[in-house]
């Protein structure tokens, strides 16, 4: 039906659209960080709460579907990445963990640990959770410390196919400082988001004022970060690929190359910056703006999704070791088999349908903006 | 290279063992709880009777609590086959990643979407939408449930495949195939069993309702209908339970073996109803009576198993030994099974260094071996015969207790059914019947856990049927790496799991009137 090199483009596109979606959806995350700095009372408290309560688990299913894409359409980097950085994939599991049950349990009596310790277990989903991310997905541009050799399975007592190189299991990102400016850059996102999400969302004078603030307050450290990532990124060496050979080498300038030679992903990466000043720099200039968080969300997800293009299209391999350059992972080398990225097509035809009753839901939930005594008269409030 | 510690294997099996023991807790109850309140909720749609719809935010607040710990418990159980299972993860992950990824996308959206009308819609959706988000939440749980299933199915059935020496994993060759009889059956099996679960779980705490005389209409509804589903749903596990029973017989003669703790194979072999173990047994070939005591019905077995009341079943010594006659032929014994395992992966090895010296030739020949003897292909791993053979104690005696629970669930509902159902009797005057119904609570849960523990356990030492043990298929990372997390998931799911019995016993005390 497709060629195969179609079909792991394409499957390299719908993994990228997933990971801008959720630095999108990690509002929530950014949000959670906030629930006591921005709130003066518990009643605030709980209308924040419950305000991203109503939302975490579009977040939630986001990143399961993320992980559950990855492995179905590029199996080699799910045994990789997640067996080798075991540390690092275990620390951000455990942050989701400790957040799947806080919103539910925190209210209800018999808790056993009380209110406040499942709203800390948020505020570590969101203050760690966001870090390691950007950390992790870093590391798709400044390269991970392991050696892929298939040849393996066939030994009797070592069979094992993808082999981390250093006993520290994916904590040595942590001395990158590339990697700690993605993963600040998401963290202070998410709560730029969580901002302006706060900002249309919240029907509440002396919330709305302080998002507001937030709004600047997150926004700069953000804007720092990333600016630095990204320059760094395009001013730096890339993990290239030669399409003849499928050998690795580091090319100079590469990623800021890809950018030019893909046009449309850098019309996407631009119109994606714009839509996030937009949304900022709106909500910053003008009070009855409360629509930022659709420009600054929609430009997050072009933001993310080009900049996750950048990374596997155009001869680059997505996931670089730096201890073995051929071991690298490409889009190529990584995927699973055109039968089953074409079955796989197939299936993600009905994306468009979940999109769509997503939308329909979100919207007939969302008639007005929430006070907290809308939080009071319903039964199932957290 | 280092070589891998057999520990790191051991402790790996144990973590997965254990996140997927407590991620089980709470998938039935989701399963069967979801129904039950879905049922509720279209009665009172239809009657606009306010008690039912009180009836129904009641058990939708105890779905609530356990919905968020199976999430927060079943997120690890995905990321896992990564983490702690690479190995299979490329190996097969062709063709098991896609029923996850199919999951998230069709089945995750649609509980995450549909769950959140369900709990906060009352008064912002129309009362028929409200209806529809609250099927449609558990329709999305049970297709995710029906995804996962094949994928566990395909593991213990591997069909739809074939494997590629370039690759050096199994690629999908027919989608179709991998929903398999197989596959469908454990869907089918595993769900209704969960349903078994919600409803005792509604059953016997309407009862505790009725033994504490309050709040007594709630408690004679609910009952009405747990008693009602619960019957139909432990029916028709029975009647998978039959169909498993069948693809294990035909797919996985050792399991079956294990299951019924038969050495020896024979024609119209017993099926036994009840029996004990002798623990004087140590090896498989020792000659040892292996009961100390049994019940069986004659030829029940082999009737079952196929379809033929003098149809040989295969014991583990037969299974060991070989020889007998398999619907695919003269059965191959474990030595063989091991020699073309072996031939197949050595080939493996040869066709790689063909291919890196270019020579067609050679690699042809060594493909046409490998694919000549790669249905044994796991075996190369296995030290020596007793590495074949599953837990016999812990795969028998779990397999029948879940038998036994399985017959009294059928009992239990029947007889609330009759009571519930006919107007000359009142189940709050059978008192006893009521405690019960209460203490039948953790049944559910029991029996469901030792489904799985026949299905996981009977089936080792195989990731994957016959082509991948757990010792081929594990990460490499440090015993102590797992060690680590073992523990820190023990600490974390046994601490949320006392928090959610203790917010539902409080929420069960407060009843369906608390505002």
């Amino acid at each position: 039906m497709f060629t195969y090199s179609f079909l792991q483009h394409y499957w390299w596109f719908i993994i990228s659209l997933l990971g801008g979606l959720l630095a999108f959806l990690l509002f929530v995350q950014g949000g959670q960080s906030m629930i006591f700095s921005l709130s003066k009372d518990e009643d605030e408290r709980r209308l924040l709460v419950n305000i991203l309560g109503r939302k975490w688990e579009y977040t939630f299913t986001t990143l399961v579907t993320f992980g559950g894409a990855f492995f179905a359409s590029f199996p080699l980097f799910y045994s990789t990445s997640f067996g080798g950085a075991y540390w690092v994939w275990m620390a951000i599991l455990f942050c989701f963990i400790i957040q799947a049950v806080s919103y539910e349990f925190q209210s209800k009596p018999g808790n056993m640990y009380g209110k406040t310790t499942y709203r800390v277990f948020l505020f570590i989903n969101g203050f760690l959770g966001t870090i390691l991310i950007g950390a992790a997905i870093a590391t798709f541009f400044t390269g991970s410390e392991f050696t892929v050799n298939k040849a393996n399975i066939t030994e009797q007592l070592n069979p094992v196919i993808s082999q981390w190189a250093n006993e520290w299991h994916g904590l040595e990102a942590l001395l990158c400082v590339r990697n700690w400016l993605l993963g600040l850059a998401v963290f202070f996102l998410s709560r730029t988001l969580a901002s302006l999400f706060f900002v249309n969302r919240l029907n509440n004078e002396n919330l709305e004022k302080r998002s507001r603030k937030a709004v600047l307050v997150n926004a700069i450290p953000f804007l720092v970060f990333f600016l630095s990532f990204v320059i760094w990124t395009l001013l730096s060496e890339g993990f290239a690929v030669k399409p003849e050979t499928g050998e690795v080498y580091m090319e100079k300038y590469k990623y800021f190359f890809n950018l030019i030679e893909m046009p449309v992903v850098l019309i996407l990466f631009l119109v994606g910056v714009v839509g996030v000043l937009w949304g900022i720099i709106g909500t910053l200039l003008k009070e009855s703006f409360k629509k930022g968080i659709w420009f600054a969300g929609t430009g997050t997800v072009l933001t993310v999704t080009s900049l996750l293009l950048l990374a596997g299209y155009n001869n680059t391999s997505y996931y670089p070791s730096t201890a073995d350059l051929q071991s690298s992972l490409t889009i190529f080398n990584s995927s699973s088999s055109e039968f089953t990225l074409n079955a796989m097509t197939i299936v993600s035809v009905m994306i468009p349908f979940v999109l769509a009753y997503i939308f329909h839901a979100w919207r007939s939930m969302e008639k007005k903006r929430t006070d907290i005594a809308d939080i009071n008269s319903d039964d199932h409030a957290y | 290279m280092d070589l891998l510690d057999v520990s790191l294997v051991n402790w790996s099996r144990a973590q997965f063992t254990l996140t997927a023991m407590y991620h089980w807790i709470f998938v039935p109850l989701t399963l069967g709880l979801g129904i039950v309140q879905a049922i509720m909720e279209t009665i009172y749609y239809r009657t606009g009777d306010e008690e039912w719809k009180k009836a129904t935010k009641f058990w939708m607040t105890l779905f609530g609590v356990n919905f968020a710990i199976g999430v927060a418990t079943g997120i690890i159980l995905e990321f896992q086959f990564g983490t702690n299972w690479s190995n299979y993860s490329w190996f097969v992950g062709d063709i098991f990643g896609a029923p996850l990824a199919i999951e998230g996308i069709l089945a995750f959206f649609m509980e995450a979407t549909f769950i959140s009308i369900m709990f906060f819609g009352w008064n912002k959706v129309s009362k028929k939408f409200h209806l529809v988000s609250t099927w449609l939440t558990i329709l999305g749980a049970t297709i995710s449930a029906f995804w996962i299933l094949v994928a566990n199915a395909w593991m213990q059935h591997p069909v739809g495949m074939e494997f590629n020496p370039d690759t050096v994993r199994n690629e999908m060759v027919d989608f179709w195939a991998i929903i398999s009889p197989f596959a469908i059956n454990k869907f089918f099996h595993t769900v209704w069993s969960s349903w078994i679960v919600g409803a005792l779980f509604v059953l016997g705490v309407s009862s505790w309702f009725l033994i504490k005389k309050r709040d007594v209409g709630f408690a004679k509804k609910s009952i009405k209908v747990a008693a009602a589903f619960g019957l139909v749903a432990s029916l028709l596990t029975a009647v998978t339970g039959d169909g498993s029973a069948y693809n294990v017989s035909q797919e996985q003669p050792m399991k079956l073996a294990a299951m019924e703790g038969l050495y020896k194979g024979q024609n119209g072999a017993e099926l036994v109803v009840f029996g004990i173990l002798n623990s004087e047994k140590k090896a498989y070939n020792d000659n040892v009576d292996p009961y100390v005591f049994k019940i069986g019905i004659p030829k029940a077995l082999s009737l079952l198993g196929y379809r033929d009341i003098n149809a040989f079943v295969p014991g583990i010594n037969d299974i060991i030994d070989g020889g007998y006659q398999t619907k695919n032929g003269v059965a191959l014994s474990f030595a063989e099974k091991k020699e073309k395992g072996t031939i197949a992966r050595q080939a493996l090895s040869d066709y790689k260094k063909a291919k890196t010296a270019n020579d067609t030739i050679a690699a042809a020949e060594h493909n046409a071996k490998i694919k000549a003897n790669f249905d044994n292909f796991g075996y190369a791993y296995l030290d020596s015969p007793e590495k074949s053979i599953p837990n016999i104690a812990l795969t028998f005696y779990s397999f029948h207790f879940m038998v036994m629970l399985g017959m009294f669930f059928i009992l239990i509902f029947g007889v609330f059914t009759f009571i519930s159902f006919n107007s000359k009797y009142d189940p709050e005057k059978y008192n006893w019947l009521l405690w019960v119904a209460l203490l039948s609570i953790p049944l559910g849960y029991v029996a469901s856990q030792l489904g799985w523990i026949v299905a996981e356990v009977g089936r080792q030492p195989w990731a994957i049927q016959g082509l991948l043990p757990v010792n081929a298929a594990v990460s490499a990372i440090s015993t102590q790496s797992v060690q680590i997390t073992f523990f820190l998931f023990l600490t974390l799911f046994s601490a949320l799991l006392v928090a959610e019995i203790g917010i539902m016993l409080k929420q069960i005390k407060n009843g369906p009137n608390h505002e």
